[in-house]
């Protein structure tokens, strides 16, 4: 188990360490980065000294030895259009971002799971076939679409729910919603195949060979197994869905980081943009290194193959 | 025969019909057999033949793909085909258990082994945990796994592929069923183990008076172990009877030729003889007997059609044309005069 | 092409081309099929279709509405936007961004991918842990993020989308290729080839590429609806295809504006466009992954 970890934290760092030189190497190859780094419209003199200021006219080596040490430092650079630091900027909208994606999570698991239990057991019937529609449609409907047509019926036409912004439980819904579909379409057809499996496995036709009834042999011996890899995914996908959430959090107003991506990308604040993905980046490595982790508690094989 | 039989099979038939119900594959095609109480029979044939369809048919615990067609399952004076699903139930575990055959995939990983052999008692008697755990207790001790009291506690992986199938034995006796049905359960097993545990089945079995049926493909464990043998060849019964009169005289060419198979002790040959050519395919059975496209003996009648169930002598059955009493004049089985 | 792999073809049994050997049509999803033939045709002859020049609208004529309802008119079939250029053309000719875009790209990434995939998987070694690892790290990132960032560092160009989203989407046909490989390598006729004195690039190219092309058509057909779902992202957010073009997303992102005060068609329009075009590319290779490919289900 130590092992195991220490194993997995190795790949982590690596991963990082990675993730720094992407974003380090694009932002060098795909042109001048001191034109990305001062406010637009400025004159060719800020120009040169940012260049100046920024060490872009020394070696590469070095410019990444001291943008590795700042962002170590925790020193992101600073918003333009904000004018505090990004990573000040980043955590006071990561609350948001978590409050979108646990609503998000939460209805695309109470959907997912039950009904990809339900079209396990009834494969090839009414709801099999009701829950593969579901999630073809979830999987094939851009997520901001199935927002804006939300507010169109239940803000412009109903009148039921708010367009946009945040504060109450309401503004909530319709995000969480149009976030959630593709996820529940992804945790359901993955509860459904690895129910499938698990039910096709030799404990469970000894978990009915010994007489238990059906609700038992599916609620305990079937259900537990067939859930590790749903609660896996389910967690890889809770990072990813405060990434994917841009576009919702753009549709919805909603203040969490995917719209401090947008608004960076909106004002060309660079430091924003750059800040924000490597944050986002980090944040997913890291989630993956914890569910690993996690994974192997709740699976006594890993747990105890030491 | 003095006794009733504990479960009398009559005639029954399961097919598994694919999605479009298009192609149907004979599974188990016409099975009688009987097994009177304290008795092991075993049932032997090549993979595919049948036997384990057989085996999940007497319980009830078949694929959605496979249905049971025809026949009677008498157990205990009552028809298990007419038992409803929740009747059926309470006879699994408690009065008709089965051990599967692959020990490292029948126990549930994620549950200790004190949890999964006590389930049965707590689902069938309604025991307290307590109560439950401690038969847990008893039952691996009974099936000789050392130290039983931290054993409960601990996980399926912890375990090697021998205790395993010994706690997958203890599980199936928990309810002290009258039949336990065993499904290759030694395949798996190396050969000292095997031993062990062969010995082991045998002592539960004179400890509790269970009827065992045992599946196998290898004849050696039927010499030590059984009292009838039931030959099964493309989902039929080709032979069946005592064991001691099938192994000194063979009715069916199939039967001797895998009893010519077996290994024998200061046999000179070097070679094993295998059966030639190919186990048939079951969704497309000649109209003939299954076997003659492999029998050395086949003849004209043989590929034309089936050869009906006879009995030759008392107590023994056959469906080849070459044991008619009289060929082309097949006398049918009349099995409930045999009682 | 070389004589040693011309003699050694015939012995090896390798299942070329088994692609189109191995296509049944039973439950062949037609309908989707025909929606996705139908949008390359509108594409291929957008000039024709299109009743009105797509980015120059006239101002007198903004927001009219589809032509059913009060204030449309035939002249617009599906209304107009806020520049007042014509809906219907500007679908005409979104089909024809979404259509360049999503075969360049998943054709781009499926090459880069496949191959690098295929050495990975085949040499072995020091490359493989190389590739491997970056493909990694690549997974490890979010998609869209790192897709948005690239984006917006390099500019809006339809070309650079296209770049952008096949070097975000590569690694999935890497992983999948690099885990074929590995079994195809064990077969009898990549040993057999070997034996023969086959060199590494031939039997790469002539033995194993033919084999893993089955997955890669299968994947591909799948990663048409992710791109298309990322490249109208992109443009939503203003990074993709820049404006006057007309995309769908961009589209979606201009009709945005005007939705609360209930003009539907800008947003209902191009939003159909997109679900039916990557509902019918889903459809098709869900299709075409069960027919070709039972081992790529986990996908």
């Amino acid at each position: 188990m130590k092992q195991f970890v220490i194993r997995r934290i190795g790949y982590c760092v690596l991963s990082l360490f990675l993730l720094s030189l992407t974003i380090f190497f694009f932002v060098r190859v795909t042109g001048d980065p001191a034109t990305l780094l001062v406010e637009p419209g400025a004159s060719p003199a800020d120009i040169a000294a940012i260049h100046h200021q920024f060490g872009l006219d020394r070696p590469l080596i070095v410019q990444y030895a001291l943008f590795m040490a700042s962002v170590l430092t925790g020193d992101l650079g600073q918003s333009f259009y904000y004018r505090t630091p990004v990573l000040e900027l980043y955590w006071s909208r990561l609350p948001n971002s978590v409050m979108l994606a646990t609503a998000a999570m939460a209805f695309s698991l109470l959907i997912g799971i039950p009904s990809g239990i339900l079209a396990s057991v009834r494969v090839g019937r009414f709801w099999d076939n009701a829950g593969k529609v579901f999630a073809l449609l979830g999987l094939s409907l851009p997520s901001f679409w199935v927002g804006l047509v939300m507010i169109l019926v239940f803000s412009v036409y109903l009148g039921w729910l708010p367009s946009s912004g945040s504060g109450t439980p309401l503004h909530l819904i319709m995000p969480a919603f149009a976030l959630g579909w593709y996820f529940a379409a992804s945790h359901m057809r993955l509860t459904r195949s690895s129910m499938l499996e698990v039910l096709g496995s030799e404990y469970v036709k000894l978990a009915r060979l010994k007489g238990l009834p059906q609700s038992l042999v599916i609620a305990k011996h079937a259900f537990k197994n067939a859930l590790i890899p749903v609660l896996t995914l389910a967690g890889i996908n809770f990072v990813i869905m405060i990434s994917v959430a841009v576009v919702v959090e753009t549709v919805f107003a909603w203040p969490g980081v995917g719209r401090l991506l947008y608004e960076g990308i909106a004002f060309r604040d660079f430091p924003v943009v750059q800040g924000t993905v490597l944050m986002l980046g980090a944040m997913t490595v890291i989630v993956n290194l914890v569910v690993d982790v996690l994974y192997a508690v709740i699976d006594p094989r890993i747990r105890l193959a030491s | 025969m003095l006794f009733t039989p504990l479960l009398e099979i009559e005639n029954l038939s399961t097919h598994y019909v694919s999605a479009q119900g298009t192609r149907v594959v004979r599974g188990v095609d016409d099975v009688s057999l009987r097994i009177h109480p304290g008795e092991t029979l075993g049932i032997v044939g090549e993979s595919g033949s049948g036997k384990s369809t057989l085996a999940l048919t007497i319980l009830r615990v078949l694929p959605p793909a496979a249905r049971i067609v025809s026949g009677r399952m008498m157990f205990e004076g009552e028809d298990l085909l007419r038992k409803s699903d929740e009747e059926m139930q309470k006879i699994r575990g408690r009065r008709i258990a089965m051990i599967l055959q692959d020990p490292m995939a029948s126990l549930n990983p994620l549950f200790t082994i004190g949890n999964q052999v006590a389930e049965p008692i707590r689902v069938h008697e309604g025991a307290s945990r307590a109560t439950a755990w401690n038969r847990a207790r008893e039952l691996l001790k009974s099936v000789r796994i050392p130290s039983p009291e931290t054993r409960v506690t601990q996980y399926p992986h912890e375990m090697s592929g021998g205790m395993r199938q010994r706690i997958v034995g203890a599980i199936g006796i928990s309810c002290e069923p009258r039949l336990l049905i065993a499904d290759e359960p030694t395949t798996s097993l190396d050969l000292t183990i095997q031993a062990q545990y062969l010995k082991l089945l045998r002592d539960l079995q004179r400890a509790h008076g269970l009827a065992l049926i045992f599946i196998t493909h290898n004849l050696g464990i039927v010499a030590k172990m059984c009292d009838q043998l039931a030959v099964m060849y493309a989902g039929r019964v080709v032979e069946s009877g005592p064991v001691s009169r099938i192994f000194n005289a063979p009715m069916h060419p199939y039967t001797e030729a895998l009893l010519n198979s077996i290994p024998k002790m200061g046999d000179d040959r070097q070679r094993l003889t295998a059966i030639d050519g190919q186990p048939p395919d079951l969704s497309k059975l000649p109209p003939g007997c299954a076997f003659a496209p492999r029998c050395p003996r086949a003849f004209d009648r043989c590929l034309q059609s089936a050869p009906p169930e006879t009995a030759p002598e008392e107590g023994r059955t056959t469906r080849c044309w070459l044991a008619a009493p009289v060929i082309g004049v097949a006398a049918p089985v009349l099995r409930r005069e045999a009682v | 092409m070389s004589t040693t792999s011309e003699v050694l073809t015939l012995p090896s049994q390798a299942p070329r081309f088994g692609f189109i050997r191995g296509l049944r049509l039973s439950g062949f999803p037609m309908i989707p099929t025909a929606i996705l033939l139908g949008i390359a045709f509108v594409a291929v002859f957008a000039n024709q279709l299109a009743p009105h020049n797509p980015e120059v609208g006239s101002l007198v004529a903004r927001f009219k509405p589809p032509f059913w309802e009060t204030g449309g008119t035939t002249k617009y079939l599906l209304g107009t936007d806020q520049l007042g250029r014509d809906v219907l053309s500007r679908l005409i000719f979104g089909a024809r961004v979404s259509m360049v875009v999503s075969i360049t790209a998943v054709l781009f990434a499926g090459v880069v991918g496949t191959t690098l995939g295929i050495i990975s998987g085949y040499l072995g070694g020091w490359v493989d842990q190389v590739i491997m690892r970056l493909v990694d790290t690549w997974l490890a990132l979010p998609a869209l993020t790192f897709a948005i960032f690239l984006a917006a560092i390099v500019g809006p160009s339809m070309w650079n989308i296209v770049i952008i989203l096949g070097i975000t989407y590569w690694t999935r046909y890497a992983r999948v290729t690099r885990g074929e490989v590995l079994s195809l390598k064990e077969r009898e006729f990549v040993r057999l080839a070997i034996v023969a004195g086959c060199s590494k690039w031939t039997i790469m190219r002539r033995h194993i590429l033919p084999n893993v092309i089955n997955s890669a058509i299968v994947l591909g057909t799948l990663m048409v609806g992710v791109v298309i779902i990322t490249e109208a992202t992109l443009s939503f957010l203003g990074v993709g295809v820049p404006p006057p073009q007309p995309a769908w997303g961009l589209m979606l992102s201009d009709g945005k504006q005007s939705l609360m005060v209930g003009r539907w068609w800008l947003t209902i329009f191009p939003g159909c466009c997109i679900m039916l075009m990557v509902l019918s590319a889903n459809i098709l290779g869900d299709w075409l992954r069960v027919k070709l490919d039972p081992q790529l289900r986990q996908l």
